[in-house]
């Protein structure tokens, strides 16, 4: 066991609104300068959607992320490492600037300089890239809240492996939001992708970082990061990517992302893992193995060879303790409320999602299920308007269980939590239904709900 | 399975691995997966010299969104660099989520505009009106003269009218373009009357020193400011008639308290951002949540139950759903707690007359101890009657509005019944006979419905019960009476569930479920259900009818001034918190009294002249049942009855110049206001609203600030362009024909076009207002000045603070108004010196006007019907003082009225000396002139420490004081919620520190006392203090006469209007419903053009539609389509979603013509905003006045602006656009 200590992040997708306030403060603070106008360090997709850049999460597209060759050993999915050598000068797995989107900016100077003339001034859209004049067609949430649905919609490469199914109707319109920023993984295939040994993960809290002075623009790592979380600055050309705030995380601060969260759905925090056991977990076989294997490789931190170990590898006092009171561990390992993204990559990201709930397609129908009545509870969840299996494809790879176990448990607490609120008696039944006991679903009420500033980080 | 230990690529690959592990310092992974460094990494040091900042400020922003959040604002080398969200805010408790962070995208965005392309920098006039200025000025040497030579030439005045809009603005400097605009205040005051002279500016509560200062100006030199929340729709105008309130609505804090929570109409995650977490986090304490909303809104994906009727149907719903909880809780199962609250707090014990209308009975008027007693007093006449369940006789409770004012009533204005128990219905009660009655229905040709109710002989009178009339108008059947009945829910009947879902499409079952749910919720919680409703509610022609039906909801089980319960209305930023302070130097009330304020919907109508276009008459609105004495009326028609009866302002108020009045009236010997009477009796004088269109009425300069009027707000926004500016536009309308012009109101054969001399706008970016302004001043944003901000959404005030100095040549709105106000007063004082301004001012809410007409029964002294008498049936006339020569000095001072008459807010008065001497202290004294002694204005700092310290909600003094004034009318203990404060005062520094918790005041409705969260009418559930209405109850039933023309005495079903009919549209090409709903990416026209929300949207202006209409006209998803009616064309991108109903488009409110717009190919012009294809179209029962509730009180009650019963033509356009 070689214990270390990862910086991570849980979103509870069951509380975003979709208002991408994060990702506006993060372009505020980091991006909002030449080479990098199109770069989120932070953006926020609707899902079902195509994501920014288009379809990332295709990887026989794109190529990131890692597979398992034949021999069962763990490679770039983006080819072997001698192979990538070969291909420096014509990486031919890059998305272009239209995948991301063409930055824009309007006349806006013409409104108060133009000369008299026969008609009202209007600031006219103008490319960054060319400074000729455009038709705006792509953005960096081009699709947001379902626009462009029936015409863009089906190229959502997750919608395409769930089923021929889903009808984008009306009567059946389901969405939800997701926020994405750089995963830190603790198997980044951004890192292992770079040729000059760029891109590195920081020994004492994990942060994903790329060194400037040593970047050659290679961009191997855009093409290796199978969420398409390095980008390419073509001022400086370098790499660059979400630095998980290390300058204020360095001091005590939140990232930026999570503190101006208005949604309050962010949460920061440390957790312990097991260096040794991180390349076997990224290469089990099945991929529905996946993320049990990622939540092996996260360690107790009350088990005291855990904080043995801990303090062997010189991780500080302070930062174990943070780790017994992490709301990430807590979230994701305690509760087993907070799953990975795609862990199918392999990569073993280290920002975790609380699945979200949605109305019970009943509308039309007129009949319906009271959510919060223990006997109809578990009927509900079976029919929420965003599919399970669509869920299950962003995060168990496909499988189902863990996902409807989520759910589960977030509706039980409603359930258990209107009693309360009703002044009833406390119905022991409900928490015991999901596997938890009374005392852990108040706490996690607690975490989800007050959310104290606090707790959060 | 064999499993070889995990590795990566092969052998070859790990050798080279290997190798390279050795020649570099960074280390790699024993499996060589990564590699890690710790420590001294200079790489990065870039980031980290990126996050370094030199200060933070706390600030916020002005805008309309009632977010009213707490930002830092960075500050690097002197240039501000980005914000993020405060999370100081004290906290709400141990066991409720906190309001931090409170901010959204679009705030986050702000900074862009600082240093942005779009800022504006310098003074601007559009360069042919500069040109002719100076030349003006060489010649007169006078700059009055010079304006008067300019606005005298018709050439002269068509030619800069007709360049408005069309670029040509050249820089000036500020000394010059003072002076211009200056110029055209002096000369519009003495030739036309200073009530020429307008001001818009809304939501004080947004940033109240830079709307004061503004405000303070127009009001001081006799201008008038007009009113917004009406004109915006946001006022819900069912609040003053069932609450006799403006608006007053639980923070959001208290969603977290709620356990069932309808999102109707609100779209709380795109539209309330700062708090859509206490929803998603009540979900979680097992609230549960239903979604009712046309499409499927962001709200929608946090609800248990989404319910999605046609659009403007949702009152259908709520009469439904009034249905299900009369028969199940009332009837069926009398509910004790639901009985009691209904018996206590709402008009439903009390009698109504039954008049015999030949052809059966109708309810009429409210009975009162008028009736009961051979010689009434006046008082009696609004003193209203229930029976007393014990001994089945009549009783007059105390707490109606004959107890409110006198000295004989002190102490009786409360709402103790004193042991008695009002009867609810008659039903089981002695000696009545059931009677049928007709009532009113609008969704179908028949009209009315005949249903019976138990009725009783009382003073002469028949009459029954409010509640008995509810049940029949409701269709809950009970035996014994006769009529038509519903026989169950499945009965087509009004107001069944199946007969909702044929007008709705909701399922009947559905509505069933979800009405017995809350009330059941309420039942068992205490009252803890709440309807949190918005704009998709309110924006409707008929939507005081849709609040009423969802008022009755919340009142008969009993959640309105509950904790978790209730309204919840947030449209607008309508709770200026420390009001009182506000208001006194808002309307210069501490110089002379009173301001002029106006409805500012009436003042758009008349001036742009929809009223020529307007084919929506009286007789499509009016009930049979009515008295008809509204037939054959035009809206126009309407709006001059209400003005000359005194009901609501009317500003230009005369043909005549007022200060020309006052002064002939005392060269004749006579008092002014007597002169006036005579003058309108004889039909020598006139009223300015009865001849829009005489050059002598129109209105002459406007200014407009911290508002986009032209690029945002103005409903009809091409009839602007047309007849106000006299520009360009894309009306395609046809003036009315003969038979539907009005009867009372002169109509010229040509409409004017340009009637405005000047339009002044300061802003900090270029909107369409400044596009369209003749000058335009730049302002200092929300970074760079000092302010007060408040909102009903959290408790809080806090403060505006300067992170820089205005840069450039940018001034805040404090200075700008200052400036301007010593050149006009540098001018005015020879030009005009001091006159006697004689202004009419209208029956006012909360003071004895309210008892104006009893009954509310109209007479028309124009009509002979009585005789004219100022205050009583005509608006008060009365004489100001005017030293113009004073009025800079004025605003920079506190001046003495407040000594000697007090400040007023909602009834009670208090006088401000200690706090007088206060601010003298800390503001220090003026030396000279005529404000020597007085505290001085003259900084903005001053401003807002004179706020905090007249207001109740920031001085302890104050609130006690007020609540001391009040015990003495309603009798019940109320000062004790001011006692731990009594001491307490919040100054500005205080605000600058951290977000400080408002004080308890009788300012307001609820208590925060205790660190209690803040909800509506908590002072009249717990400390019976009576609702400021006729009964002091809640209102179902409203007995005007003008509510019995309409058919809307009751909560009732209108359906939206059938506009395509009214105006006798084109039905040529795709017809769909228009909705403007507010949208995510801007707070109405803020945010729009900033770049950052355009590149996370589709970066200008789109149209979104279903993909059955897409079809229909064969569009893709973003080519660009034309959307067309008889008010304009509207030029945009289609954005196709499955999320869209069919047969109805959205154009997310508000997109200015400024982003992206290209030229309409049918227009020929820049296609117009998102309100080219809307009108004004006005309601008359908006403009009652001078009765009880139903009393004018500026933004409080007046004709709304509504905008969502508009339909319009789209089509694919070709795909070739031109600039």
């Amino acid at each position: 066991m070689r214990v270390m200590a990862q910086l991570a992040m849980v979103m509870n997708l069951d509380k975003c609104i979709g208002r991408h306030t994060c990702s506006v403060t993060c372009k505020q603070t980091w991006t909002n300068r030449p080479g990098v106008e199109y770069v989120w360090f932070n953006n926020v997709e609707t899902r079902p959607g195509q994501g920014y850049p288009r379809t990332y999460e295709d990887q026989d597209a794109w190529r990131g992320g890692w597979r398992l060759n034949r021999r069962g050993r763990l490679t770039l999915r983006g080819g072997g490492r001698f192979k990538r050598l070969l291909s420096l000068f014509a990486n031919p797995k890059m998305p272009s600037i239209q995948h991301y989107y063409e930055p824009w900016t309007y006349d806006y100077d013409h409104l108060i300089s133009a000369p008299a003339s026969d008609h009202t001034p209007v600031a006219r859209p103008r490319s960054l890239i060319s400074g000729e004049p455009m038709k705006i067609s792509w953005s960096a949430n081009w699709d947001d809240s379902l626009a462009g649905g029936p015409e863009l919609i089906p190229e959502d490469p997750v919608l395409k492996k769930v089923s021929e199914e889903v009808r984008l109707s009306f009567e059946q319109t389901f969405m939800f939001y997701l926020p994405r920023i750089c995963e830190h993984c603790l198997n980044p295939s951004c890192v292992a992708s770079c040729p000059s040994g760029a891109l590195y993960k920081r020994t004492e809290d994990g942060i994903v970082l790329v060194d400037q002075d040593r970047c050659r623009g290679w961009r191997m790592c855009v093409t290796g990061c199978p969420y398409k979380k390095v980008y390419f600055n073509h001022r400086t050309g370098k790499a660059e990517k979400c630095t998980l705030c290390y300058p204020r995380m360095e001091v005590g601060q939140p990232t930026v992302c999570s503190e101006t969260c208005v949604g309050r759905l962010r949460y920061l925090g440390v957790v312990l893992y097991d260096a040794d056991r991180v390349l076997a977990a990224a290469s089990v076989p099945d991929e529905h193995d996946l993320y049990p294997a990622q939540l092996d490789v996260l360690l107790d931190p009350h088990d005291p060879d855990v904080i043995a170990g801990a303090r062997r590898a010189g991780i500080p006092e302070d930062w174990i303790e943070a780790a017994q009171h992490s709301p990430i561990h807590a979230l994701v390992k305690e509760y087993r409320i907070a799953l990975p993204l795609h862990p199918e990559f392999r990569t073993l990201p280290m920002v975790w999602y609380v699945p979200p709930l949605s109305p019970v397609v009943d509308t039309l129908a007129g009949t319906g299920h009271d959510g919060e009545d223990i006997g109809n509870l578990f009927g509900a969840i079976d029919s929420l308007r965003i599919p399970v299996e669509y869920l299950a494809e962003l995060f168990t790879a496909g499988d189902t269980e863990p996902v409807t176990a989520a759910l589960r448990k977030l509706g039980a607490m409603r359930s258990y939590m209107r009693d309360l609120n009703l002044g009833r008696p406390a119905d022991p039944s409900i928490p015991q239904a999901v596997g938890m006991d009374a005392e852990a679903m108040e706490r996690m009420y607690r975490l989800l709900a007050l959310a104290k500033y606090e707790e959060r980080y | 399975m064999d499993q070889r230990p995990a590795g990566l690529d092969g052998p070859v690959s790990d050798l080279l691995l290997r190798t390279r592990r050795l020649l570099r310092p960074g280390k790699v992974s024993d499996d060589l997966r990564t590699i890690t460094y710790q420590g001294g990494r200079a790489g990065d040091v870039f980031y980290r010299d990126r996050w370094s900042h030199d200060k933070v400020v706390r600030s916020t922003h002005g805008v309309n969104c009632t977010g009213s959040c707490s930002w830092k604002v960075y500050v690097k080398d002197g240039i501000i660099t980005w914000e993020a969200q405060e999370t100081d805010y004290p906290s709400v408790g141990p066991d409720s989520p906190e309001y931090e962070p409170r901010g959204c995208p679009r705030g986050a965005a702000f900074s862009w505009y600082t240093y942005s392309p779009t800022r504006l920098r310098y003074p601007y006039v559009r360069g042919v009106l500069l040109e002719m200025y100076r030349k003006a000025k060489a010649s007169t040497g006078d700059p009055v003269e010079a304006w008067r030579s300019i606005v005298d030439d018709p050439a002269a005045r068509r030619r800069y009218q007709r360049a408005r809009g069309k670029g040509g603005l050249v820089r000036a400097g500020w000394d010059e373009a003072a002076e211009l605009i200056a110029a055209a205040h002096v000369h519009t005051i003495r030739r036309h009357g200073p009530d020429r002279i307008a001001g818009f500016s809304p939501i004080p509560a947004m940033s109240m020193v830079s709307h004061a200062a503004g405000a303070r100006f127009i009001s001081l030199i006799g201008g008038t400011m007009l009113s917004f929340y009406d004109w915006y729709a946001d006022l819900p105008v069912a609040s003053p008639q069932v609450f006799g309130d403006q608006t007053d609505v639980p923070e959001s804090a208290d969603w977290w308290n709620t356990s069932y929570l309808v999102m109707w109409g609100s779209n709380v995650p795109v539209t309330r951002t700062p708090d859509a977490h206490f929803m998603t986090e009540a979900r979680y304490r097992g609230q549960k949540v239903v979604v009712v909303s046309p499409d499927y809104a962001d709200s929608t994906k946090f609800a248990d139950t989404w319910i999605a009727p046609h659009p403007g149907t949702d009152g259908a719903l709520a009469m439904a759903m009034g249905h299900v909880i009369l028969t199940e809780f009332f009837v069926r199962r009398p509910t004790p707690r639901f009985l009691d609250y209904c018996r206590r707090y709402t008009d439903l014990p009390f009698l109504v007359t039954l008049r015999d209308t030949g052809d059966g009975f109708a309810a009429d008027k409210f009975l009162t101890a008028a009736d009961l007693d051979p010689a009434p007093g006046d008082p009696e006449k609004f003193k209203t009657v229930v029976i007393e369940e014990a001994t089945g006789r009549p009783h007059v409770p105390g707490g109606s509005l004959g107890f409110r004012f006198g000295a004989d009533n002190a102490g009786k204005w409360n709402l103790d019944l004193g042991g008695v128990t009002p009867r609810l219905s008659l039903l089981e009660h002695p000696g009545t006979e059931p009677v049928e009655v007709l009532l009113a229905r609008f969704d179908d040709g028949s009209h009315t419905m005949r249903r019976g109710v138990p009725a009783l002989r009382v003073g002469g009178q028949l009459v029954t019960t409010v509640f008995d009339l509810v049940l029949a108008h409701y269709g809950v059947a009970r035996d014994r009476l006769p009529g038509r009945w519903p026989t169950g829910f499945g009965d087509p009947e009004p107001h069944t569930p199946s007969w909702q879902e044929e007008i709705t499409g909701v399922p009947a079952a559905t509505a069933v479920r979800v009405a017995r749910e809350f009330a059941a919720n309420a039942e068992e919680s205490g009252g803890r259900s709440m309807i949190l409703m918005g704009a998709g509610t309110n924006h409707w022609f008929h939507s005081d009818t849709i609040y009423r039906a969802f008022l009755a909801l919340v009142t008969l089980t009993g959640c309105q001034g509950v904790n978790g319960g209730g309204w919840a209305h947030y449209v607008g930023q309508e709770k200026c918190r420390p009001v009182t302070g506000w208001a006194t130097l808002a309307g210069g009330t501490d110089w002379s009294r009173p301001p002029r304020q106006m409805i500012g919907t009436a003042y758009w109508y008349l001036a742009t002249d929809q009223w020529r276009y307007d084919a929506l008459g009286a007789d499509e609105l009016m009930h049979p049942l009515g008295p008809g004495t509204l037939h054959g009326m035009s809206m126009a028609d309407c709006l001059a009855k209400s003005a000359r009866l005194g009901w609501m302002p009317s500003y230009p108020t005369f043909n005549r110049n007022p200060l020309d009045l006052a002064a002939e009236a005392r060269a004749a010997g006579d008092d002014p206001a007597q002169y006036v009477t005579e003058q309108l009796r004889s039909g020598r004088l006139r009223f300015a609203c009865t001849d829009p269109d005489a050059p002598e009425n129109w209105p002459r300069v406007l200014t407009v600030w911290r508002a986009n009027l032209l690029g945002s707000s103005a409903k009809g926004n091409e009839y602007f362009l047309k007849h106000l500016l006299g520009t360009d536009s894309a009306v395609r309308a046809g003036e009315v024909p003969p038979e539907l012009r009005p009867r009372d109101v002169t109509w010229r054969p040509q409409a004017p076009e340009g009637k405005l001399d000047l339009l002044v706008s300061l802003d900090f970016r270029m909107t369409s207002t400044g596009l369209f302004s003749d000058v335009l001043l730049p302002a200092a944003t929300w970074y760079e000045k000092h302010d007060l901000s408040s909102t009903d959404m959290h408790p809080f005030v806090h403060a505006f603070t300067p992170a820089i100095a205005p840069p450039w040549q940018t001034r805040s709105d404090f200075d700008t108004f200052h400036t301007l106000a010593r050149t006009f007063s540098a001018l005015a004082g020879k030009h005009l010196g001091t006159r006697e301004d004689l202004v009419a001012a209208p029956l006012l809410h909360d003071t004895p006007d309210e008892m104006a007409t009893p009954g509310g029964v109209v007479r028309d002294w124009a009509h002979g019907e009585v005789s004219p008498e100022p205050g009583v049936t005509m608006p008060k006339l009365i004489v100001v003082e005017r030293d113009y020569g004073a009025v800079a000095e004025k605003m920079a001072a506190l001046g003495p009225l407040v000594d000697t008459l007090g400040v007023t807010t909602k009834g009670w008065t208090v006088v401000p000396d200690k706090e007088v001497d206060y601010l003298r202290g800390i503001n220090g004294e003026v030396r000279d002139g005529v404000a020597a002694g007085r505290p001085s204005l003259a900084r903005d700092v001053d401003a807002c420490e004179a706020i905090l310290a007249l207001s109740g909600t920031t001085n302890g003094r104050i609130s006690a004081a007020g609540f001391r004034e009040l015990e003495k009318r309603t009798g019940t203990q109320l000062a004790d919620l001011a006692a731990g404060h009594e001491g307490t005062r919040i100054t500005f520094a205080d605000t600058q520190a951290r977000p400080v918790p408002v004080l308890t005041s009788p300012e307001w409705s609820g208590s925060e006392h205790g660190g209690r969260r803040y909800t509506a009418f908590v002072l009249n559930t717990e400390r019976l203090k009576p609702w400021h209405t006729l009964t002091g109850r809640q209102h179902f039933y409203l007995d005007h006469d003008w509510m019995h023309e309409l058919g809307e005495t009751l909560p009732v079903y209108r359906p939206p209007l059938d506009l395509q009919r009214i105006f006798g549209d084109e039905t040529t090409g795709v017809t769909v419903r228009y909705l403007t709903p507010h949208s995510k990416w801007s707070i109405h026209s803020e945010y729009q053009d900033n770049l950052l929300l355009l590149s996370l949207s589709r970066g200008g202006p789109d149209l979104w539609m279903s993909p059955a209409d897409a079809k229909r006209i064969e569009a893709r998803d973003n080519e660009w389509v034309e959307a067309v009616n008889r008010n304009g064309v509207v030029v945009a991108r289609a954005c196709i979603s499955h999320r869209i109903p069919a047969g109805t488009v959205y154009m997310y409110h508000a997109k200015d013509r400024v982003i992206d717009v290209p030229r309409s190919e049918i227009s020929g012009l820049r296609g117009g905003i998102h309100n080219a294809l809307t009108r004004l179209l006005i309601k008359p029962t908006h403009l009652i006045g001078g009765y009880a509730q139903l009393s004018f009180a500026f933004n409080y009650l007046g004709p709304t602006g509504n905008q969502r019963d508009e339909i319009t033509v789209i089509r694919r356009r070709s795909q070739e656009v031109e600039y």
